[in-house]
């Protein structure tokens, strides 16, 4: 899939996202280029997975506007903008009664893709498509690169992980992180949301640091600059 | 990536996940051979006795029975969030419902041709009118039940007590298949009462709420 013609990936203005009495997001406002690798970072509560879907178009933001890849989220062509997403959350959106090659055979028919593109995205994250072993059975690492091989399944031009390294042993998880690398070179965008900045800390482009439902900043480098 | 080939792989993974579970087969049969025994010893009705109550018994038999598979059908696609998989991809959101209705059309018919014979030997049935008529009224009948409760199950799914929520929501509104269901039965089995009346409500019934269902289930999937 190309990049689309405009720079910006997401353009975010003035995002509030309101559960109840509760506001998970507070006035999320901001621009992000395309083909680089974003790290949000912030305490629990923050409002990162809240971010992540309304940017996937799985939550309608309360008030403020989105556009991804140069849709507004809130029109009919939202599924022309998702056709182009891959999305990776903190459950592993994956059927534990099924192989893993199964999974991905069903969501391939959703998304009008070859069957055998599912043979290449479960390679790329270093498991074997020919494992027969239902997904329940899989370990918590192996159950997050299997994830991580759905949403890679539509060659998407952005990329929204939600911890994708918890529980994750140091090897794979660096195996993850060259993974992501890759895929920015390649001049996608992504978005990973992770309480382990430090395995991301050389390949990330941007940190975006977020408290209490507002971006607060957003850094070059990990180290010194929080806030 | 086209309406049918979405729905086509929808339904092959349900019956998939369910032959490998066989959660929701299991769960109704056991219900469904508790009410045919225990209401075969609870009452010693004669044959035109079982005639007249027959329709009514078997119906809300598999009535409740569906509840099961329904809150099982949707309870899968809860589990690790993969109805998010689902939203998050560019397919529509009919496939998934029409998937879903035809995969629960599918588990209750299974439940009604084993627990037919049943019914009949306990309760010693024998129709005195056009038997064959039994057919489509079963058919008819158990789209009315899976249609409704496909959606249904589906509005409760982000609600905290989903069990109470689906019949509460489902059976007021099923009580006008219900009785062309119940009637229609009855009478077949007495040869007695207007047949074609009941299964004209039936087909009625059907058209309506399929096309209601399939206009409303997208903002269904979609609310949060």
């Amino acid at each position: 899939m190309s990049v689309p013609p405009s720079n910006s990936a997401v353009v975010a203005d003035g995002l509030i996202k309101q559960f109840g009495r509760f506001a998970a997001l507070r006035g999320v406002s901001g621009e992000f280029e395309a083909g680089k690798l974003y790290v949000i970072l912030g305490d629990n509560g923050a409002g990162k997975t809240t971010l992540l879907r309304i940017i996937a178009g799985l939550s309608q933001p309360t008030r403020g506007k989105i556009s991804v890849m140069g849709t507004s989220m809130d029109t009919s062509k939202v599924k022309d903008a998702q056709a182009q997403i891959g999305y990776m959350a903190h459950p592993s959106l994956l059927y534990d009664d099924l192989t893993g090659m199964e999974n991905l055979q069903y969501f391939a028919e959703l998304y009008g893709i070859a069957s055998n593109r599912c043979r290449e995205a479960i390679a790329s994250v270093h498991l074997d498509p020919d494992l027969e072993r239902p997904v329940g059975q899989y370990s918590q690492g192996m159950r997050q690169r299997m994830s991580l091989a759905r949403a890679l399944l539509n060659d998407p031009c952005l990329l929204l992980l939600d911890e994708p390294f918890s529980n994750v042993d140091t090897h794979s998880a660096s195996e993850m992180a060259g993974l992501l690398a890759q895929l920015r070179d390649q001049r996608k965008t992504l978005f990973v949301v992770t309480h382990q900045p430090a395995i991301l800390e050389s390949n990330a482009d941007e940190f975006v640091w977020m408290v209490a439902g507002r971006i607060v900043n957003r850094t070059a480098s990990l180290r010194a600059e929080a806030p | 990536m086209s309406f049918l080939a979405i729905t086509r792989a929808t339904l092959g993974k349900d019956i998939r996940l369910e032959w490998r579970s066989k959660d929701a087969i299991n769960a109704m049969l056991f219900f469904s051979l508790l009410v045919v025994v225990i209401f075969s010893f609870a009452f010693d009705p004669t044959a035109e006795d079982s005639r007249r109550i027959a329709g009514g018994l078997v119906w809300v038999a598999f009535l409740f029975a569906a509840i099961v598979a329904l809150n099982q059908t949707w309870a899968r696609e809860v589990r690790n969030q993969v109805l998010d998989a689902y939203r998050v991809s560019p397919a529509p959101a009919n496939p998934l419902f029409l998937a879903k209705a035809i995969g629960n059309f599918l588990f209750v018919s299974v439940l009604e041709a084993l627990m037919t014979p049943l019914f009949i030997a306990f309760y010693k049935l024998r129709a005195l009118g056009p038997g064959w008529e039994l057919l489509p009224i079963a058919v008819l009948g158990t789209w009315a039940l899976v249609v409704n409760g496909t959606f249904f199950a589906a509005i409760s799914l982000r609600t905290r007590s989903r069990e109470i929520m689906l019949p509460a929501l489902l059976f007021p509104l099923s009580i006008p298949a219900l009785l062309g269901m119940v009637n229609a039965t009855t009478a077949v089995l007495t040869g007695e009462g207007v047949l074609r009346f009941w299964i004209a409500l039936l087909v009625a019934y059907d058209v309506v709420f399929t096309t209601a269902c399939l206009l409303l289930f997208r903002t269904v999937l979609e609310a949060e």
